[in-house]
């Protein structure tokens, strides 16, 4: 890794509004594995959230003029890093259809678009790494998000990193590649299809046998932890950006109040 | 019916006029036309599966593979005179009747059913006859697939109706890729013209409809029974 | 069939509480998807076969005019006829002519998706004609009095119990204690019933699956043979076919049926695949006098040179249900039309309306399994959110979830003020909720809350921890 303080990249973080609003352990555990890559971190202030509630609402005008504050907060960095395949799907394949009919605009877009990475995949995929200096002595299950696996193709990244955690045990997830029924506000709109595919999930999780569930995305973990909890599953569950940056000891698993 | 002739026409004419101002084109437009053409005289071939381009015995073997996955019985002879023999020793095995429904195909009426105990009818099948006996004019060993064509020599109705189905095929006349058999049909009949029915015609007749799971014997035959000769 | 779909949610909730329908459906999850997976890895030509596939049909819609004559002059050649039906109606009033001249009592009917689109059973059976669906599935919900819940497993929303019910409650020629405990006894007895159907039958009419504009030929693919018997053994052939089932040659029929089968089934090939051209010809020994293809619009044309264009390269594999979390939560009826499923989400709300299949283009978490098993390659997640995009627009979505949108992108849309907003939020839930690390209920989340615990934030957002760090540096 460059060591040439100078030439070290720079990259923009795109927290995500969950993780901003609910996990922000999340989000210096991202700043701590960038840098530990071999980058320098800035955060722009001006940042709120991807866009997607309007956009997968239908609702076009807002999705644009989220998507051009974002573009211009962030196309200066040589890289837009998320904690998160959905959001990072979003800024990466989606942006860039919202100005089909602006050329000017959809060539900011396509730049900026180029720039963008999900997290782990950025970690293994940009910058080459190849493990991670942490320990988490449990057996975990991997959930692959939808968007990071079907938009981003992020599967083996997070397994890569994951195995040279000490102490850590993966166990395959049956259907680790099938929904969790969160989709955003379809949770709340379809409360009762919603309950019923996450219910699946965690039968599954909780067959898998793992004491911790790990994924790439706030909104997919909030969902399972909040089904999990509900159903009294001994199953903790994180980020797994908490886990590559050692930082298990900052906070509690999500929805949990003690250490696990 | 002339009113709803009327209709009909103009049925026509409202669709294919939606269909050039949804696609901005123009149906006299040449340049249109020519791309048209040139892709029905052309027939591109587009991607063909290795897994069937093979030389002969392979690709016989292939077929004989792929064939018995989907549950047909396969069987193999020298030489034509040998049909007989074969198929009396297939129906005999299986405890199967001594009657045989075949069409008027030299191939198979030519030969001397005489010396077996079989029972040879001739014509199409009313639904009576509990065995049939076609030629294929053509194999697929990508998929162990046989390619049936309807006329006199084979009726349609031999391919579906009896419960248990035997069909004679050339070693010969197994081709590796499906494009392979339409160059051979488009020879036969003419560009751009067919027998009314061309059956392919993959194992016996099956459905997965009550809880998904797989049943042999629908409404086709329940068995399939294929000789390979040559 | 009756529109059910402005009532999705009612469906929804019907179908998850329904044990048979819960039951039968794990089939669906367990079966499909594994076999898919494995026919398709089988052949290493399986996605560049995809993209071929995808170009032929975008170059048919692209010429779509030119190959449908062409198509009607093969047909006209070999000795049939082609009749256009713009609507529903029109399309049932020629099957209607054909069968009266043709003095039909009975009709076999090959499974087709189009003549459920038209209703055609009930519209026949009110003129006097008895149609008798023959592919097993169809028999069943026949049977049943119901619409098909998948596009090629009909009956999947059934179990074994209740197809012997049927059996017997519809079978009272036969004796009563009969075992029909095995499904094999089953499929036996509709056989049975069924042959003396075929043998019966004035008039076939059948769907296809292609119509091939070299050779003014329509295909279609079938495992258990119902389709050909329904087609060679009456004096007249129908098939009933929309539009867009038109395709170019042979050549290209056969790239595309590559897919079909391990799409659908999981099979390299259906059993069979039949190839028709025109009536019997005067040398034939069997097969039908008469040979009519019923070419329906009813609404296509308007999806060419739409945002949802490419959901007409769709080839009725079923694949996307297949694959679907929410089909395989409530099963196709909850759909409430012809085309449940992914599909069903971007077609329905075409041919019969967005304000009243409003409710399926919403009902996705864009999860993307679909698009990503899609033989044809079309993005259905997009399509369903280009429909949400019109909702939205004409104000069909409902009031409170637009003025929550509005609401939420005010914040979204202004960093400075969303970040002392959220700051303050954030706290509040944050201190509430401590000891707990959790929420059981919370005011304005009753969706959520209703099923699961709402995980606490941590307290103070990231963005004033980072901002107070970078101060403090």
């Amino acid at each position: 890794m460059a060591d040439d303080k100078a030439r070290r990249p720079k990259v923009g973080l795109f927290v995500t509004c969950l993780v901003d609003l609910f996990r922000p352990t999340v989000g210096f555990a991202a700043v701590k594995l960038i840098e530990a890559s071999g980058c320098d971190v800035e955060v722009p202030a001006a940042q709120t959230c991807c866009g997607q509630p309007a956009y997968n609402s239908g609702d076009t005008a807002d999705t644009r003029a989220i998507a051009e504050s974002v573009i211009a907060a962030f196309e200066s960095y040589d890289y837009v890093v998320a904690p998160s395949g959905s959001c990072g799907g979003m800024l990466k394949i989606h942006y860039p259809s919202l100005f089909n009919d602006d050329p000017a605009w959809k060539s900011r877009a396509e730049v900026f678009s180029a720039k963008v990475h999900e997290l782990v995949s950025f970690l293994t995929d940009v910058r080459g790494m190849k493990g991670v200096d942490a320990r988490f002595p449990k057996t975990v299950t991997y959930h692959d998000s939808c968007a990071g696996l079907r938009e981003l193709g992020i599967r083996d990244q997070p397994r890569t990193l994951l195995a040279s955690v000490e102490g850590l045990e993966l166990k395959e997830l049956n259907g680790a590649n099938v929904c969790c029924g969160f989709g955003g506000t379809f949770c709340v709109k379809y409360a009762d299809i919603s309950n019923a595919i996450v219910s699946e999930k965690t039968k599954e999780i909780a067959a898998s046998g793992a004491e911790t569930l790990l994924a790439g995305d706030m909104g997919c973990l909030m969902n399972m932890a909040g089904k999990l909890q509900r159903e009294k599953r001994p199953v903790s569950v994180r980020h797994v950006a908490e886990v590559l940056a050692d930082m298990t000891g900052d906070v509690p698993p999500i929805g949990e109040t003690t250490s696990d | 019916m002339v009113g709803a002739e009327e209709g009909v026409v103009s049925d026509r004419e409202v669709i294919l006029g939606k269909i050039r101002r949804a696609l901005a084109a123009d149906g006299n437009d040449v340049g249109r036309r020519a791309i048209v053409i040139a892709r029905l005289e052309g027939t591109p071939r587009g991607i063909i599966p290795e897994r069937g381009q093979l030389p002969q015995e392979e690709r016989v073997a292939l077929f004989t593979t792929m064939a018995e996955k989907v549950s047909a019985t396969v069987g193999r002879i020298a030489a034509l005179e040998d049909v007989p023999r074969a198929v009396a020793e297939f129906l005999r095995k299986h405890n199967l009747p001594a009657s045989l429904r075949i069409g008027a195909d030299p191939l198979l009426a030519d030969l001397a059913w005489d010396g077996t105990q079989i029972a040879v009818s001739h014509g199409p099948s009313d639904g009576g006859d509990p065995v049939g006996l076609s030629h294929a004019v053509a194999g697929i060993a990508e998929s162990g697939t046989l390619v049936l064509t309807s006329g006199p020599d084979n009726p349609t109705t031999l391919n579906f109706l009896p419960e248990t189905h035997i069909v004679v095929i050339r070693a010969a006349d197994i081709a590796g890729d499906y494009e392979t058999v339409w160059d051979e049909v488009r020879e036969t009949y003419g560009k751009g013209h067919m027998p009314r029915t061309v059956n392919m015609v993959t194992g016996p007749s099956r459905s997965a409809d009550i809880e998904q799971t797989l049943l042999l014997g629908a409404h086709g035959p329940r068995r399939l029974h294929i000789v390979v000769v040559g | 069939m009756q529109i059910t779909s402005p009532e999705f949610k009612q469906n929804a909730r019907a179908a998850l509480a329904d044990p048979n329908l819960q039951k039968a459906l794990r089939h669906v999850r367990s079966n499909f998807i594994d076999k898919r997976a494995k026919a398709a890895g089988a052949l290493p030509e399986f996605e560049a076969l995809r993209d071929n596939a995808r170009d032929i049909k975008n170059h048919t819609l692209a010429h779509l005019d030119l190959y449908l004559e062409a198509y009607e002059d093969r047909v006209r050649q070999a000795g049939g006829e082609v009749h256009y039906a713009e609507t529903a109606e029109t399309a049932r009033d020629i099957i209607r002519s054909i069968c009266e001249r043709a003095g039909a009592k009975t009709v076999t009917k090959g499974k087709s998706m189009i003549a459920e689109e038209i209703n055609l059973n009930d519209y026949l059976e009110e003129h006097g004609i008895t149609p008798v669906e023959t592919d097993l599935g169809e028999y069943i919900i026949q049977l049943r009095h119901e619409p098909p819940s998948h596009i090629i497993a009909p009956a999947v929303h059934l179990t074994r119990e209740q197809v012997e019910e049927s059996f017997r409650k519809s079978h009272t020629d036969l004796a009563p204690d009969r075992d029909l405990t095995e499904p094999t006894e089953l499929l036996a007895e509709a056989r049975a019933k069924l042959r003396e159907r075929f043998l019966a039958a004035d008039v076939g009419i059948t769907g296809a699956n292609f119509l091939v504009a070299e050779t003014g030929t329509s295909v279609i693919v079938t495992n258990e043979g119902n389709g050909d018997l329904t087609q060679i053994l009456p004096r007249v052939h129908i098939v009933i076919a929309s539009i867009e089932k038109i395709t170019p040659t042979l050549n290209d029929v056969s790239q595309i049926m590559r897919l079909l089968a391990r799409s659908a089934t999981g099979q390299d090939m259906s059993v069979y695949t039949t190839f028709s051209t025109g009536p019997r010809r005067p040398e034939d020994p069997d097969g039908p006098d008469e040979y009519h293809v019923v070419i329906l619009d009813n609404g296509r044309t308007g999806m060419l040179g739409s945002d949802f264009q490419e959901a007409l390269r769709c080839i009725r594999c079923g694949a996307c249900m297949n694959h679907c979390p929410v089909y395989h939560a409530i099963g196709g009826h909850a759909y409430g039309w012809v085309y449940p499923g992914p599909i069903g989400a971007v077609l329905d709300p075409q041919l019969i309306g967005v304000d009243k299949a409003g409710n399926l283009p919403n009902a996705s978490t864009f999860c993307g399994r679909c698009e990503a098993v899609c033989p044809m390659r079309i993005p259905l997640p997009n399509m369903m959110r280009h429909w949400r995009e019109r909702e939205f627009e004409r104000h069909l979505s409902p009031a409170v979830a637009r003025y929550g949108i509005g609401f939420w992108a005010f914040f979204a849309r202004r960093p400075r003020l969303y970040q002392w907003a959220t700051r303050l939020a954030m706290r509040v839930l944050a201190n509430r909720a401590i000891g707990k690390g959790r929420y059981t209920s919370l005011p304005l989340a009753g969706g959520w809350t209703k099923y699961r615990d709402f995980p606490a934030p941590e307290g103070r957002t990231f963005q004033e921890q980072w901002s107070a760090r970078r101060k403090a540096s």
